[in-house]
């Protein structure tokens, strides 16, 4: 801390320093890691249509390329943007350097070192199979650990701040911090079993009501509340302009987070979830629209009068078109919460459309407008070229169009050819694969989108190099204030909840309370979810331990990027993925899932009832060659995985943490859990033979078909089961 | 389906930490003036020697003087 505290006696002002060094830092960190992240989209969408393009590894193959995408953009590039904003506002905000440079230090290189071990895990298939909470265990720890760093020097900072207002983007800050370690916290509830493989404490529908908890609360508390912080900042500060309506911010933002931990639900309806917790999850989306709309508004109408502005100014374009894409995702979004929005859009590459308006523009373009406006003035120059930046945001602006258009149209194609009937009431497209082949054009213009928006970014990159080059980079910026007095009266008109809320006692109730509370849930939490995934469904068993083992694989290779596990009641579904029976998915089914793999989008057809509907052989040539049994398909083949032999080492430590999470295997089965499970991998191994196919009953083929074949395959075993 | 009572148990934690603070907010007169915070946040800049002041200024004014360049272009 090279705090300066008081020497300027006769004015009464303290003398400091802002902090530029670690907000150029995280600056270039969402630079290369815009960058990176980006790269790995371009690569994931050619995949689309040359799958070949995964170069044949099994590092580089969509199913693990697709989560590094996706934790790159967000915790990389979103990340580090975040942090270079807060720490840039919040020390002139605040009037007060940042806390601590050591915790500024330790926060940077910290969630750095986080980004490069998600790169190296995630190749690697080291992940717990949840998406947007991918990273393992460790991961996990450290992830809390530099948050919590975080927290600190910015809650230190705002507590010796010199301006007694906190201005509305600092609560947007307090806001993004305190909701975003909760959610992770809960979330990342894992039991390991060594250093790099731990099972969700969660099973079934319990998983995916906390995961989307927490995915629905990441994208408002990680993507959303902190970028309209910096919204509020650097509109009015690029356009020297004030906000449009101050009160405004503040509706907006006390509305926006009482209303947004509520909507996690609409990600799940008509899934295997209560009926009333879908309907609030949908009736919380729509009030959503309300502050999220005030909210933009506010921003674009700072903008009134002052448009002849935006012409000439690159960032400003930037910014109106960021708020415009927050504005556009925000009313898209509940509009898909209505249920019979959803039951088109859910599975379908229109929730991709979606989730890119907002990353794309809003984060994107937000991240873009900040680099533009901070790079010149903490090199003390001014910016390169507009001209490149002009050029930067019409093709930006080009590459979201073309991402958006031919998503939206691909999803709606194949959301309609799903659920297309013939008059005698047979699907139109009962082959699955039609319906991808048929969008397999819009899949190329997006990859073309990719091109174009990452193409933009390089021209950026040139400008502000160049920019850089131009000035010479001002670390420290000298400011003066005048500390905060300590007392403050309020002003005379008491109101009545003034009175109410005596504070002193009410903030003793308040932290015994929560205390209390803290206490009881560690003791009660873990066995009262064990009790409650006693199965519901008689016939629904534990999975053996060959299964086991094929279902990690399943979960290593990110299977459920592209392929769900979830049949909804439609008539359309259960006609295709489960003729004969027409069972629809039962949250019973799942007790015994962790983590659950109901996955989010199909690429490939459902998979919950694929287990009895092939031979093994179709799934041994399937595996190896996907297009001998799919011609046209774009699924990657996987090869190494008659290289490699499944995992016989960890067998009974899996079966022990199963049984540490409720699973009912017997007592001490762990021990003849490895005899099983080699049992019955050479009957597999054998069965196969009489078919022709020699394979050694070691390979991770053997065990994935083992569990693709239990795969919704138990409520079938008896009738009359409890759910029906 | 239990775990729905621990989401809901956090997520009214939260609210209710949220309300704590909204309370302490208006009780200490956060939200008295709703106008100059607004203002206040465009000027502070910190004191840099004039010269980089300037040339910072330039760059954004670069922009913004544009307007007299197309008022100009507007009366030839």
């Amino acid at each position: 801390m090279s705090e300066n505290n008081g020497n300027e006696i006769s004015t009464g002002q303290d003398t400091f320093y802002y902090d530029n060094t670690t907000v150029r830092n995280f600056l270039i960190a969402t630079t290369i890691f815009g960058i990176v992240g980006m790269s790995v989209g371009l690569l994931v969408a050619l995949q689309f249509v040359w799958p070949e393009a995964n170069f044949g590894l099994q590092y580089t193959t969509f199913g693990r390329v697709r989560p590094l995408h996706t934790n790159a953009v967000i915790f990389a590039f979103v990340g580090n943007g975040i942090f270079a904003g807060v720490y840039y506002s919040l020390q002139r905000l605040c009037k007060a350097r940042m806390f601590s440079d050591l915790l500024s230090k330790i926060h940077f290189w910290g969630w750095q070192t986080i980004i490069l071990a998600a790169a190296i895990s995630l190749p690697l298939g080291l992940t717990t199979g949840k998406e947007y909470a991918e990273l393992e265990w460790p991961i996990d720890i450290a992830i809390a650990l530099i948050w919590v760093v975080f927290g600190l020097n910015m809650f230190m900072t705002i507590i010796k701040r010199r301006e007694r207002h906190l201005y509305v983007a600092i609560w947007f800050y307090i806001a993004t911090f305190v909701t975003v370690a909760m959610l992770h916290i809960v979330n990342s509830f894992e039991l390991p079993i060594d250093f790099m493989k731990s099972y969700s404490w969660y099973a079934g529908v319990q998983d995916a009501l906390v995961q989307w908890w927490y995915g629905h609360n990441a994208v408002a508390f990680f993507l959303t509340t902190p970028y309209l912080g910096l919204m509020y900042y650097f509109i009015p500060k690029v356009s020297g302009r004030p906000i449009y309506s101050y009160r405004l911010s503040i509706v907006h933002f006390w509305a926006l987070i009482f209303i947004y931990i509520w909507a996690g639900p609409h990600h799940l309806l008509y899934n295997a979830l209560p009926d009333w917790a879908q309907s609030l999850g949908v009736v919380f989306s729509i009030m959503l629209i309300a502050p999220s709309w005030g909210g933009m508004l506010n921003g674009l109408l700072t903008l009134r009068g002052a448009w002849d502005k935006v012409r000439e100014s690159a960032v400003l374009k930037f910014l109106v078109v960021a708020v415009t894409c927050y504005g556009m995702a925000t009313f898209e979004g509940p509009m898909m919460s209505l249920k019979s929005v959803n039951a088109i859009a859910h599975f379908t590459d229109w929730i991709v459309a979606h989730v890119h308006v907002g990353a794309l523009g809003w984060n994107g373009f937000l991240t873009f407008a900040m680099l533009y406006y901070l790079i010149p003035k903490m090199y003390g120059t001014k910016l390169h070229s507009q001209k490149l930046a002009n050029a930067h945001f019409w093709i930006g602006t080009l590459g979201i169009i073309f991402y958006a258009l031919p998503m939206y149209w691909a999803g709606f194609t194949q959301s309609l050819m799903w659920k297309q009937f013939n008059p005698d009431g047979t699907l139109v497209y009962s082959n699955f694969l039609e319906t991808v082949t048929q969008i397999i054009p819009m899949y190329a213009l997006r990859a073309f989108s990719g091109v174009l928006y990452l193409a933009g970014v390089f021209i950026m990159v040139y400008n502000l190099i160049k920019t850089a080059k131009a000035g010479s980079f001002i670390r420290e910026v000298k400011a003066e204030a005048a500390p905060l007095l300590k007392e403050y009266k309020p002003a005379s008109t008491e109101h009545w909840h003034r009175k109410m809320f005596e504070w002193k006692p009410m903030r003793m109730l308040v932290f015994s309370l929560v205390l209390v509370a803290i206490g009881g849930a560690i003791e009660i939490i873990p066995t009262f979810l064990i009790q409650s995934n006693v199965p519901t469904i008689a016939s629904v068993k534990p999975y053996t331990p060959l299964e086991l083992n094929g279902r990690d694989i399943y979960v290593r290779e990110g299977c459920y990027t592209c392929h769900s596990q979830m049949i909804r009641p439609f008539r359309s579904e259960v006609m295709r993925y489960d003729p004969n029976d027409l069972e629809y998915s039962k949250a019973g089914e799942f007790v015994y899932d962790h983590p659950f793999q109901w996955g989010s989008k199909r690429t490939g057809p459902d998979l919950h009832r694929v287990g009895g509907k092939y031979p093994d052989s179709w799934h041994f040539y399937h595996m190896l060659e996907p297009e001998s049994m799919s011609p046209g398909s774009i699924m990657p083949p996987y090869p190494w995985m008659f290289d490699q032999d499944w995992d016989k080492d960890r067998l009974p430590a899996k079966i022990r943490a199963m049984q540490t999470l409720g699973v009912p295997y017997a007592e001490g089965y762990a021990d003849q859990a490895l005899g099983d499970a080699e049992k019955q991998a050479k009957g597999i191994a054998d069965g196969l033979a009489t078919e022709g196919l020699r394979v050694n009953p070691d390979k991770e083929i053997v065990a994935l078909i083992a569990y693709l074949q239990r795969l919704g395959t138990d409520i079938k075993k008896t009738e009359g089961n409890s759910n029906k | 389906m239990s775990v729905i009572f621990i989401l809901i148990t956090c997520s009214l934690l939260l609210a209710g930490g949220f309300l704590g603070a909204f309370l302490w907010a208006s009780k200490s007169g956060q939200f008295e003036d709703d106008y100059t915070p607004s203002i206040r946040i465009l000027f502070d800049e910190g004191l840099q020697p004039p010269e980089i002041t300037e040339k910072v200024r330039e760059s954004e004014v670069e922009v913004f003087s544009n307007e007299k360049n197309s008022s100009q272009k507007q009366k030839t």
